[in-house]
């Protein structure tokens, strides 16, 4: 048995007076005590879906299970089991950590004494700062906070939405670290993320765009489903550079990526007469070399094909 | 049953934290007690009036003597014609102006009936109402004396007797008003604001997933703000006996429990708000617009209801406030019995068990 | 001349010093990335570059002007946008350019000439009269960047720009950026993603309220011996010790 099975889930909303599809036939599977990413930008989907397997919603069409549950009928018996930890930090800004976490574990009718092993480890980094209100914590603390709170009654499935967002990079790679332990707990955990570079850290991910899961796998089978060569570019005026490989009709895609350019050329093309070209352009120290593609790669090139598609 | 008490103490400790909510929650009642007690009263003291005495006889010297006496009028003009009273009137120095005819003792003597005019600026009714009232009374008064000494037998005595309330202390009747008003605020306004904000903050998210039963969670919050306002009523039934001096005429077991009751009522209100609002500035408007004015307009606290135009009349029957002000004047103030007011508390806790279904119904489980 | 010049800015509240003597100038034309974990100081650094609130000691030049003595009238001369409120959800895109436009002086056959480039540019001249608030996140972050040069302020401050938008909107406004900056404006900008910081002329990160590290990406990565911005942050901001504030 999967620990999450969503089949053929819709959702639609009534927004503006239109509707608005927030999902459109979602499918997938996650297998128990797996790190399970749902990667995609704000609007995705990621929160409605998150929702519906929550029980905080109901879906148009379709139908979902958690733990093997249904999330209709089985609602409060779900309820019972799951974690979850909202896109913002839900918690009580006015109460103390403490506070916080000792309410949530009531709640779930648990003292922090009887599953303290389960989040010592987040704990611990926060214990200090027991009396402290929460409000008045940084964005890191409060993550780590209200994980432990999510964490308190001993779930057997963990969804975070969100968790790494408006958060810096130190605290985002702790955080990941944190998750990885928490695995080794056989809890299963259902994560999701606009961050692309958090995709290569969880077991498997979907990528999610408009409410259409663009592709299912683990981090390494999406690059390897990239099937183009990418060229990665550099000159010393990059913003000229991506100008005139756009112009060029070899030109497949080219995005800017950080210090480089990722560009793709149609099938058959030269790349030595382009870097010829540019030189004539009076482009310098001009670099060009084939790299492996990354999940920000992959999801770019899904999103231009799945909109011809459904255009 | 852990669970629960420990989401009552949750709720106390937001309660607790916030301290100038809690303090406007316990100040308010006290100054609104205060200010309708001294600065608001209806009550018409020193009112400055005018003489114009065409007789200048021993007769209207003694009723003049008599209105002066009195604490509720100050003679500040001698008019001295027809032709000057209503420039005094326009001058704004005088409220009301008594009006002797030529040969006013004659007339009492010899016709046995005569007739003072009294005018009064009638820009605010119901000071002029009220001053008229009194200087008719104590005119009765002086021809009672009369009546005594000359022992006529036909002089007509048309006594005016200010029932419940001889002194005519506006106190009596604001009491029950500020009551209902406040328990409106505590009750509607801070429980709503406490749920919705539950909402805003998406808390409210992770406390529908956890395992407690909704309906735990809205009599939690309903906790606090009810014994806030068993603390109101206290304060509020203490300052008016003991400042106020307007004392408890019926029982106080009664009159507690119909307030517990319209507490409940309130609450009711508070949460059926909660579930129609999507901001805390939502909740507030609703609880203002939609609780907080019809109790000060509809409950017949600031403006008699029969006064009303019928329709208003018909409207102000489902204001539950207006049910809750009859009780508590009617129990406190005249000191009548459940059998005067059982109609009235039945209306009350039919709308009470109302409001509580339809809210408990309306209460989301989920997020839509 | 600097478009930016700062020394030895600092900002001290009650008994914190958030920002402590500071010093970095930026060039003219140069997108300038400020890095820095939570509660190390960016915020208030920024935000007394924008003339938001007066630094406890030190000086620094915005677009030619002293901050010290004249906060209001850099005002004039820069654009801010910030990922949280930028632009009126309850207002169409033309209105919101037009207020805008409004605010900094630009007269009307201004505001209707740039109202025509604008929607030109992000080719959403048809969803002009449109709500903001029903425009996807990622149009309306690019709307947003173009009402902050709308008066074609010497530099631009962007707070967590692209926070949340898809991989191809970011680099469609990464190109947005580039352009302005191609054009002379000076851009100073903060984000999350370490992939962004390289796209920046050159780098600051700010450790517990002080400038750690400044200069090119390429540099920087030199320097720590890392693979990408990512791991020179990371070892940077491990070192902080005020952690929580």
């Amino acid at each position: 048995m999967n620990a999450v099975e969503v089949n053929h889930i819709s959702k639609r909303f009534l927004k503006e007076k239109s509707n608005v599809d927030a999902l459109k036939d979602i499918s997938f599977d996650v297998k128990r005590g797996e790190l399970f990413g749902l990667i995609g930008p704000d609007g995705a989907g990621k929160t409605t879906l998150f929702r519906i397997l929550t029980t905080l919603m109901l879906a148009n069409s379709g139908n979902a299970s958690v733990d093997g549950l249904d999330v209709v009928n089985d609602f409060k018996e779900i309820r019972k089991r799951v974690g979850y930890m909202p896109g913002k930090f839900s918690l009580y800004q006015d109460l103390s950590v403490q506070e916080n976490l000792s309410f949530f574990a009531t709640l779930f009718n648990t003292t922090i004494e009887q599953n303290y092993h389960l989040i010592k480890d987040i704990y611990i980094q926060i214990e200090r700062f027991k009396d402290r209100k929460a409000g008045a914590l940084s964005g890191g603390m409060k993550q780590k906070l209200a994980l432990s709170c999510a964490l308190i009654h001993k779930p057997s499935v963990l969804f975070l939405d969100e968790p790494t967002t408006g958060v810096d990079a130190v605290s985002r790679k702790e955080f990941w670290e944190l998750l990885r332990q928490l695995q080794q707990q056989e809890i299963t955990i259902v994560v999701s993320t606009p961050y692309m570079d958090e995709a290569g850290l969880c077991d498997r991910v979907a990528l999610i765009q408009e409410g259409r899961i663009l592709q299912i796998d683990t981090p390494k089978g999406i690059e390897q489903k990239f099937e183009q060569p990418l060229w990665q570019m550099a000159s010393d005026n990059m913003y000229q550079l991506m100008i005139d490989l756009r112009g060029f009709d070899e030109v497949k895609s080219c995005y800017p990526f950080g210090q480089h350019h990722h560009v793709v050329f149609k099938a058959g093309t030269d790349v030595a007469a382009i870097e010829r070209k540019l030189l004539e352009r009076n482009h310098h120290q001009l670099e060009a070399r084939l790299i492996a593609p990354n999940i920000e790669d992959c999801f770019m090139e899904l999103m231009t094909t799945t909109a011809h598609e459904s255009h | 049953m852990k669970q629960f008490l420990f989401f009552i103490r949750k709720e106390f400790l937001h309660v607790w934290r916030d301290k100038r909510t809690l303090l406007i929650l316990f100040g308010m009642p006290l100054i609104q007690i205060l200010i309708f007690g001294f600065a608001l009263t209806n009550e018409v003291k020193n009112s400055h009036i005018g003489i114009l005495d065409n007789a200048k006889d021993d007769a209207s010297r003694a009723v003049i003597q008599r209105l002066e006496a009195s604490r509720y009028f100050e003679v500040v003009e001698n008019i001295s014609s027809n032709a000057t009273l209503e420039p005094t009137f326009r001058q704004g120095k005088i409220k009301m102006a008594v009006v002797f005819p030529v040969g006013f003792q004659n007339e009492l003597l010899h016709e046995n009936k005569s007739t003072i005019q009294l005018i009064a600026d009638a820009t605010d009714p119901n000071v002029a109402n009220t001053l008229v009232n009194y200087a008719s009374s104590i005119v009765m008064d002086y021809q009672n004396d009369m009546r005594g000494r000359l022992d006529l037998p036909y002089a007509i005595n048309t006594e005016l007797r200010m029932l419940y309330n001889p002194q005519m202390k506006g106190s009596y009747s604001f009491v029950p008003g500020v009551m209902a008003m406040v328990l409106m605020l505590v009750c509607a306004m801070m429980t709503s604001i406490s749920i919705v904000r539950e909402r805003e903050l998406g808390t409210m998210e992770v406390i529908l997933v956890s395992p407690i039963v909704p309906m735990r969670v809205i009599v939690a919050k309903m906790v606090p703000y009810f014994l806030l306002s068993a603390v109101n009523i206290a304060s509020i039934l203490l300052l008016s006996v003991f400042v106020l001096d307007v004392p408890i005429q019926g029982s106080l077991v009664l009159l507690v429990s119909e307030c517990l009751l319209f507490t409940v009522s309130v609450l009711a209100l508070g949460l059926l708000i909660s579930s129609a609002a999507d901001s805390q500035q939502t909740a507030m408007l609703i609880s203002l617009m939609g609780l907080f004015l019809p109790t000060i307009m509809l409950s017949g606290f600031m403006f008699p209801v029969e006064n009303m135009p019928i329709p208003l009349q018909v409207i102000s029957n489902i204001v539950p406030s207006k049910w809750f002000y009859y009780i508590v004047k009617n129990v406190m103030i005249k000191g009548l019995g459940f059998d005067f007011v059982w109609k009235e508390t039945l209306i009350l806790g039919a709308m009470t068990v109302f409001f509580l279904a339809v809210s408990v119904r309306n209460f989301k489980t989920r997020l839509e | 001349m600097k478009a930016i010049e700062v020394n030895n800015l600092t900002k001290r509240f009650a008994n914190f010093t958030a920002v402590d003597h500071i010093t970095f100038d930026v060039a003219e034309g140069e997108i300038f990335g400020f890095l820095g974990a939570n509660g190390a100081g960016k915020t208030t650094a920024m935000r007394m570059l924008c003339g938001l609130s007066l630094p406890t000691s030190g000086e620094a030049m915005v677009a030619g002007l002293d901050l010290n003595t004249h906060a209001e009238k850099i005002k004039r001369r820069i654009g801010y946008m910030s990922q949280k409120f930028s632009l009126y959800e309850d207002l169409t895109v033309r209105e919101n350019i037009r207020f805008y436009g409004g605010i900094y002086g630009l007269t009307n056959a201004e505001i209707k000439s740039r109202t025509a480039e604008v929607l030109a540019n992000l080719n959403i001249t048809n969803e002009a009269n449109v709500l903001v608030k029903s425009l996807p996140l990622g149009w309306r972050q690019k709307l947003s960047f173009s009402v902050a040069i709308l008066h074609q302020p010497k530099i631009v401050f962007l707070d967590e720009p692209t926070g949340g938008v898809d991989p191809i909107t970011r680099r469609e406004f990464w190109t947005m950026i580039y352009e302005a900056a191609s054009k002379g404006t000076t851009i100073f900008v903060t984000t999350h993603y370490m992939d962004e910081a390289e796209y920046c002329h050159r780098v600051s990160i700010m450790v517990d309220g002080r400038i750690e590290a400044l200069g090119t990406p390429k540099e920087l990565k030199a320097n720590f011996n890392a693979e990408g911005m990512s791991d020179v942050f990371l070892k940077l901001a491990r070192k902080a010790k005020r952690g929580d504030d």
